[in-house]
């Protein structure tokens, strides 16, 4: 039995836009719960006085000064477009968002 | 239920109270955007403003704008924020064609500016009433690129066949300020809505941080409200994006509690979704749900270091803070010695810095005050222009209000006089001699002036003779038009009385 369970999967395809037949809600749950238990035996290692972590490095204000470098031309920016229309990015329309 | 009948704003403030919640989205003035150095210019022909960052190209790395984050930071102190002393952006996951990276970086449990207040002044039938609004925080993110519906009849989604993406503003570096909900102000609801925005706009163009220029969408509102009945809990809100102008602001919250109120009333349960304000009939309606909670996944970005702002920084740049627009407008209203109503007037006219720099030239305030908030705000209207661009300068204004008191000219010729210097026929003094304007101080020509007035108007002669001198503003208004407006009204009356015989 997994802990995770099969709506938990369908969600977490519905919010990566990926098709899942019904048998492989089952597979990819069997395969995330061994993920989630190989995390889970990482947590016991840390100690409570450990924060989690989210950058490795101990750097802070990583900054650029507000100076314009060169961009790109159109044609450069819209080479790799599937599909191009009055120099802007033609793509499919998108439902139930405005 | 999407199509009640909504009730009046009175009565549906006589049952419910609202609740109000404002977030503003600013565009920031920074020459490049937020991670990377592609020029923010406005208008530029579609993806010419873009780079591998900005597209989300793979092997890229943002790197933060230091003005932005300065800007932010100066943002917060004038909104009375604390700054916190370190924070991470945060990527917010979508899948929706505007962000090419189908993420955008903002700022999620960790915004850099917290706990503020901003206090507004609304007038109100028994004078001017100041509400504090509460700022719950002040974060920084990166805008989104615009898409155009394309196909189909409307222009808008629904029946639209595809999009069309320019990334040009993809990246440009934002600030959103969120109020917490903001209780009892009742019926004035809108009005506090709309002197917070006017108020946020007039701090940031102080600041110099952005043009906030609503039109071009640098200054974004969406306004939430929601209605309960005194005592009972809120109920449910509505979100009212992307209002574009002051006036919207006041109109979308009006609209809302009339509408709320009808939903309330006829026993129907107010839906939580996001609404679209029609500038057109004020009227909002119906547009994403929000029923099925979003799903951001939220978490650390990891290509951009934590921000950090030492106490010293913060300290230097809460030093740079420029006087608040509430104490400036108090303190010249005192020192020009004219009322708030007047005050409030030259704010609306947008002629407060115009007014100010004719001051500081040498203008009298009553007479900078008077040709800025009239008629060269008039000219303006009329030409469709902003006031400041109008080609006067403080020099020629000071030099009609000096040909004003040596008797040269009066008001009437000095708009002929701004008239000439706004044709480009050269300074005041120019114009003066270009037209031949002077008044018509001989006594008499003046009086040949009004012979004739009175030989034209017979019937008006016999009244004024007769004792109803009420009628004389006839022969005047004739006299002013035969001299072109260069005699002194005035004096042409007490000359006609004179002549006919008659006392006031």
């Amino acid at each position: 039995m997994s802990a995770i369970t099969r709506a938990e999967v369908a969600h977490l395809a519905r919010l990566a836009r990926l098709a899942l037949a019904e048998d492989e809600l089952d597979h990819y749950a069997q395969q995330l719960d061994v993920i989630l238990q190989s995390v889970a035996r990482v947590c016991e290692v840390a100690a409570d006085d450990i924060p989690p972590t989210s950058h490795p490095m101990p750097l802070v204000n990583v900054f650029r000064p507000d100076e314009v470098a060169p961009s790109l031309t159109q044609e450069q920016a819209l080479a790799a477009a599937p599909a191009v229309e009055d120099g802007r990015f033609r793509v499919p329309r998108i439902l139930d968002e405005e | 239920m999407s199509t009640v009948t909504p009730i009046p704003f009175d009565d549906a403030i006589a049952t419910f109270d609202p609740v109000i919640g404002l977030e503003v989205h600013v565009e920031l003035g920074t020459r490049t955007k937020m991670f990377c150095g592609c020029p923010t210019d406005f208008g530029a022909e579609p993806n010419t403003q873009v780079c591998p960052v900005c597209l989300g190209l793979p092997g890229s790395l943002p790197v933060a704008n230091a003005k932005a984050i300065e800007s932010i930071i100066r943002i917060g102190l004038a909104l009375n924020c604390d700054i916190v002393e370190w924070c991470r952006m945060a990527r917010k996951n979508y899948f929706y064609p505007d962000m090419p990276k189908d993420y955008q970086v903002s700022q999620y449990d960790e915004p850099i500016c917290i706990n503020g207040y901003l206090d507004v002044t609304v007038d109100t039938d028994e004078g001017p009433r100041v509400f504090r609004v509460d700022i719950e925080r002040v974060h920084m993110e990166e805008d989104t690129g615009k898409l155009t519906h394309a196909g189909g009849a409307t222009g808008r989604i629904h029946g639209a066949d595809y999009s069309l993406v320019d990334y040009n503003r993809a990246g440009i570096p934002l600030v959103e300020i969120v109020t917490k909900p903001v209780v009892g102000t009742g019926a004035l609801a809108p009005a506090v809505a709309r002197a917070y925005v006017t108020e946020l706009r007039d701090i940031m163009r102080g600041l110099g941080v952005s043009d906030v220029k609503m039109e071009e969408g640098s200054l974004r509102c969406d306004a939430n409200v929601s209605l309960n009945r005194p005592g009972a809990e809120w109920g449910t809100r509505s979100e009212t994006k992307n209002v574009n102008s002051l006036r919207s602001v006041e109109r979308a919250v009006r609209s809302e509690i009339e509408r709320q109120a009808a939903v309330l009333l006829a026993g129907d349960r107010v839906v939580q979704e996001t609404r679209h304000l029609h500038e057109d009939t004020g009227v909002t309606t119906p547009g994403r749900s929000k029923e099925h909670a979003e799903d951001y996944r939220y978490f650390p970005e990891p290509d951009l270091v934590p921000i950090a702002p030492s106490r010293e920084w913060v300290d230097e740049l809460r030093a740079t803070l420029p006087e608040q627009p509430s104490a400036r407008r108090a303190r010249l209203a005192q020192a020009w010695g004219i009322s708030d109503f007047d005050m409030q007037a030259l704010v609306h006219a947008g002629v407060l810095d115009l007014v100010e720099e004719s001051v500081a030239a040498g203008v009298a305030p009553e007479a900078a005050r008077k040709w800025w908030g009239g008629e060269l705000t008039r000219v303006a209207n009329e030409r469709g222009v902003d006031v400041a661009t109008l080609s006067v300068s403080h020099g020629d204004i000071l030099r009609v209000e000096e040909l004003i008191a040596s008797g040269a000219i009066n008001d009437k010729l000095a708009r002929q006089v701004f008239e000439g210097v706004l044709a480009g026929e050269g300074a005041p003094d120019d114009v003066v001699t270009a037209r031949g304007l002077a008044v018509v101080s001989d006594d008499g020509a003046l009086l040949a002036a009004i012979d004739e007035a009175l030989a034209a108007q017979p019937d008006v002669t016999e009244k004024i003779r007769s004792g109803k001198v009420q009628a004389a503003g006839a022969i005047v208004g004739a006299v002013m038009k035969s001299t072109r407006g260069q005699a002194d009204a005035a004096k042409v009356r007490a000359l006609l009385l004179e002549r006919l015989g008659v006392s006031e």
